[in-house]
Formats: structure tokens, C-alpha cells, sequence
């Protein structure tokens, strides 16, 4: 989940980071006055979940206050992305020396977070990366022992900053890194962070993103910010058949038949399981094929349940076949998913066999599935065909169809 | 609607035994048996739901209450 940056700059300054003199202005008059309020030349900067502002004219300089209220009314009816602005920051403009970048994250495959710094902040990261990969350091850190400054310091040290600048750096990018770590984020991004003229360090633009999973835990922050519960800060509003699968999901407590997405494609997907919904979708992509929704099924959801995501997926304009497939599964029982998936085709007035491509859940209770299964002539297969297999072979049969 | 996978029997002796019937309206963990005054009425929108647990074999005496798995036969 997404926050804004003068929610990720609340937070900065909560944590004592350094910051610029400014406010939040929600029409042309608080613009005005928040420019006299800093006193001198001041940058107005759209609220945007989305990066690209400045591409897009939605940040903009004025010199005095009077030039405000203009720039205020240009900024605000810019899309960024597709998104609205949901009000303009108005801040001090400073004289800047040079520029850092620094964002803390997780390396999937590591399995650690990773904090990532540059002194060429201000651009994108991943050309400096690609062109100046001496002036970027990754440093992978423990969420399980001490965090200390130290790894900060070499982390800043490693592009060759030195001196007073390293000592003033490093405070900064601990206590980004802690941040990320005390707020269950996914990202914690400073760029750029400034050094100024007079050699102090501010942070001119930050990027918080918090695991949505996280957000009941951190329930007091997200008060605190103003961000209410119904928020969900996606990328986009839920579509009706994304909100079909949410009812779905929470008319029946057992299980989870839910968090639907809705794609373009001709393959609904039932899928679930310890990340395999994640590693099923690719898979049918990898294969050529076309997802018309990502799904999640696990922890054992009811005949019912199981039975009204199936109805769900095949009412969707242009879904041809439906794909049953889940990692290995113990606490998710095979002969109760096969019942609500053949129970779902039948009340929708399809032919089970016709339209399931494959049905690979291998686990518990397999044996009374794998019998429900061959009584309505569904293709399915055990744990010996792996997950890319069985996708490989849903997408083979709808290119067969 | 009777079920898909799965029809759930009560012998009729039985069926109007009022304790039996709240002994298997207790023990069956999806509701497929509700007792009543008259005894135990099965409630054939739950019969899918049916995990094979056994609990409503063992609380009727023996034969008595019978699962049948329609995708079995």
C-alpha cells in the first residue's frame, strides 16, 4: 500500500529525519499561504500515488508567493499515471550540491531485505545502475540480528563517499533502514536526498510502500496519517467482478476463495496455494497462455465456496475453460475443491470435463478427489507433473480448442 | 436440492428419535442435520459439504444413519 509523500514525509519527520520547511495545500489560497509561511522560493509538487510528476508538469517553481494560486490550479487537474491529484506540497526550495539516492527493499530471492545507495541520486536507479554500476552499492542485511549503523556506513562508504558526508550520512540511511523494518514495508525510498550548499543533508522526495497484509498491525500509524480503513490505494478501483470475488470470499468464513484480479485473457484460473497462485500464473503466461484472472484458494474452503468463485470465474465474458491447480496442499482438502469446482461448471450449465483443461491439487484426501474427478470425466494429475507442467498442459488444450 | 456428491440416510425409527436427532445436529460439523420436534430433518443444501468425519455414524446407533458418496457408486 502506497502512501503519498507528505504521509511518507510525516513519517520521516516523526523519526527525526531531515526534512524542508513545508505544508499540504488543498486549493490556490493555502498555496499562497504556505509560500509565505517559508518565505522565498518554494517547489509545488502534486500528490500523486504515482511516479513520473515531473515528466508529467505536475511539479512546478515559483519565486514569490503571488505565483501560487496559478501554479496551484495548472497542478491540479494533472493526471499523473492515471491518477488524480489529491492535493499539491508546497515546499522550500533549496539550493542543492548534490544528490543521494537511497530505498531499502526485498530481494525475493535472497530472502533479506536489501539497501540500495548511490551518490547519483535523483535519476533513475536503474540506468545509474546499468551505466555507473561503481556509484551503487546493494547491501543485504538481517531482519534477525542487531541492525546497527555500521552496516549504514559501509553500505555509503562502498561508492566512495568519505569524511563528514559519511558521517552524516549514515544516521539518515539506519534510521530509513529501521523504518522499513519497524513498519512491515516493502519499500522505503529516499531519492533524492540532498546535500545542500551548506552541507547539510534534507530529504527532498521519499516513497513509502507498506505490505498491505501488515495494515491491521499497524493500525495506529495508518490513523495517525489520516488513511482510513475503507483506502485501499491500488493502482486502480476493484471491477465489478474483482468486487464479485471479495462477496465471494467473505460470505462464508471457511477458507479463502478470494482476492480476485481481473485480466483480459480466456483461462479463468482457480488457483492457490503457499504461493502458488503467484508461480501457477506465471506459469500459464510462460506457456503462451492467457490468465483471465488471478485467484487465491487455500485453507480449506467450503464446497459452497469453492463452488461460487468457480461460478464466478466462468460468468466472466470470454472465459472458455477454467484450470484447477494448486501447490501440494495439507490443510486444503482435493475431494472438497473438486466438488465445488464440478458443482460450479454443472449450476453454470457446462460440462465439467469440457471445460476444466486440468485439475492437478495433490494432497490431502487425493485419492477421494482423484475418484470424484474420473466420475465427470475431469483431467487431472498427481504431484509427479509439476505445477509448470500441468499449466503448460491447460494452455496446450485451449490452444486444442 | 438433493446433493451432488454425497446423500446423508436416516433409518426411520430413528429419524424421529428428538435425542438423536439434537445428538446429530450436535456433532455433524456442516449442518446437515437439524432437529426439531418432530426429530431430525436433513437439510439438503449442506449435503455437499459433508466431510466424511463419521461423527453422525457414531452418535446413531449402528446402521442406522448412512453416508452414501454418489460419485462412488
Amino acid at each position: 500500500m502506497r502512501f503519498y509523500e507528505y504521509e511518507s514525509k510525516a513519517l520521516f519527520r516523526q523519526r527525526g529525519l531531515p526534512l524542508g520547511k513545508g505544508s499540504l495545500a488543498r486549493s490556490p489560497e493555502e498555496a499562497k499561504r504556505a509560500a509565505e509561511e517559508i518565505g522565498g522560493p518554494v517547489v509545488l509538487k502534486s500528490q500523486v500515488l504515482s511516479g513520473g510528476r515531473m515528466k508529467a508538469g505536475a511539479v512546478k517553481f515559483a519565486d514569490t508567493p503571488d505565483e501560487c494560486p496559478a501554479l496551484y490550479e495548472a497542478i491540479e487537474p494533472i493526471l499523473v499515471n492515471d491518477q488524480k491529484c489529491r492535493a499539491v506540497l508546497v515546499e522550500e526550495k533549496t539550493p542543492v550540491a548534490q544528490e543521494y539516492f537511497v530505498s531499502v527493499t526485498w530481494d525475493g530471492r535472497r530472502k533479506l531485505p536489501v539497501l540500495l545507495f548511490s551518490d547519483m541520486g535523483g535519476i533513475d536507479i536503474e540506468e545509474v545502475a546499468e551505466k555507473h554500476p561503481e556509484h551503487v552499492s546493494k547491501t543485504h542485511f538481517s531482519t534477525i540480528l542487531p541492525l546497527t549503523p555500521r552496516i549504514a556506513k559501509e553500505a555509503i562508504a562502498d561508492v566512495g563517499v568519505t569524511g563528514s558526508d559519511l558521517n552524516r550520512l549514515t544516521p539518515i540511511v539506519f534510521e530509513l533502514m529501521k523504518l522499513f523494518l519497524d513498519y512491515d514495508l516493502t519499500l522505503a525510498e529516499i531519492n533524492p536526498l540532498a546535500r545542500l550548499e551548506d552541507g547539510r543533508f534534507i530529504v527532498l522526495d521519499g516513497h513509502l510502500d507498506l505490505e498491505a497484509e501488515a495494515r491491521r498491525r499497524h493500525k495506529t500509524l495508518l490513523a495517525e496519517l489520516g488513511i482510513g480503513e475503507d483506502e485501499t490505494r491500488q493502482a486502480r478501483e476493484p471491477t465489478e467482478f474483482e468486487i464479485a470475488g471479495r462477496k465471494v470470499n467473505e460470505a462464508d468464513h471457511r477458507g479463502v476463495a478470494g482476492n480476485v484480479v481481473q485480466f483480459d485473457g480466456n483461462l479463468g484460473l482457480v488457483i492457490g496455494a503457499g504461493g502458488g497462485s503467484l508461480t501457477l500464473f506465471d506459469a500459464v503466461r510462460n506457456h503462451g497462455g492467457k490468465p483471465a484472472n488471478y485467484c487465491e484458494i487455500g485453507g480449506n474452503p467450503s464446497v459452497k465456496k469453492a463452488c461460487e468463485l468457480t461460478k464466478l470465474i466462468l460468468s466472466k465474458p470470454g472465459v472458455e475453460k477454467i484450470a484447477v491447480m494448486m501447490n501440494v496442499v495439507s490443510n486444503t482438502r482435493v475431494d472438497i475443491v473438486a466438488r465445488g469446482v464440478i458443482k460450479g461448471c454443472i449450476e453454470s450449465g457446462k460440462d465439467p470435463a469440457e471445460v476444466i483443461t486440468i485439475f492437478r491439487i495433490p494432497g490431502a484426501w487425493e485419492e477421494e478427489g482423484f475418484k470424484i474427478l474420473e466420475k465427470y470425466g475431469v483431467e487431472y494429475c498427481d504431484r509427479s507433473v509439476s505445477m509448470y507442467e500441468a499449466a503448460g498442459k491447460a494452455v496446450a488444450k485451449m490452444g486444442a480448442a | 436440492m438433493p446433493g451432488l456428491f454425497i446423500n446423508v440416510t436416516v433409518a426411520d425409527d430413528v429419524a424421529k428419535d428428538v435425542e438423536i436427532a439434537k445428538k446429530l445436529e450436535e456433532v455433524c460439523p456442516v449442518s446437515i442435520f437439524k432437529a426439531g420436534d418432530a426429530g431430525v430433518e436433513i437439510l439438503e443444501e449442506n449435503l455437499d459439504e459433508c466431510v466424511l468425519c463419521d461423527l453422525c455414524l457414531e452418535a446413531a446407533p449402528e446402521g442406522k444413519v448412512q453416508v452414501v458418496k454418489l460419485y462412488a457408486s
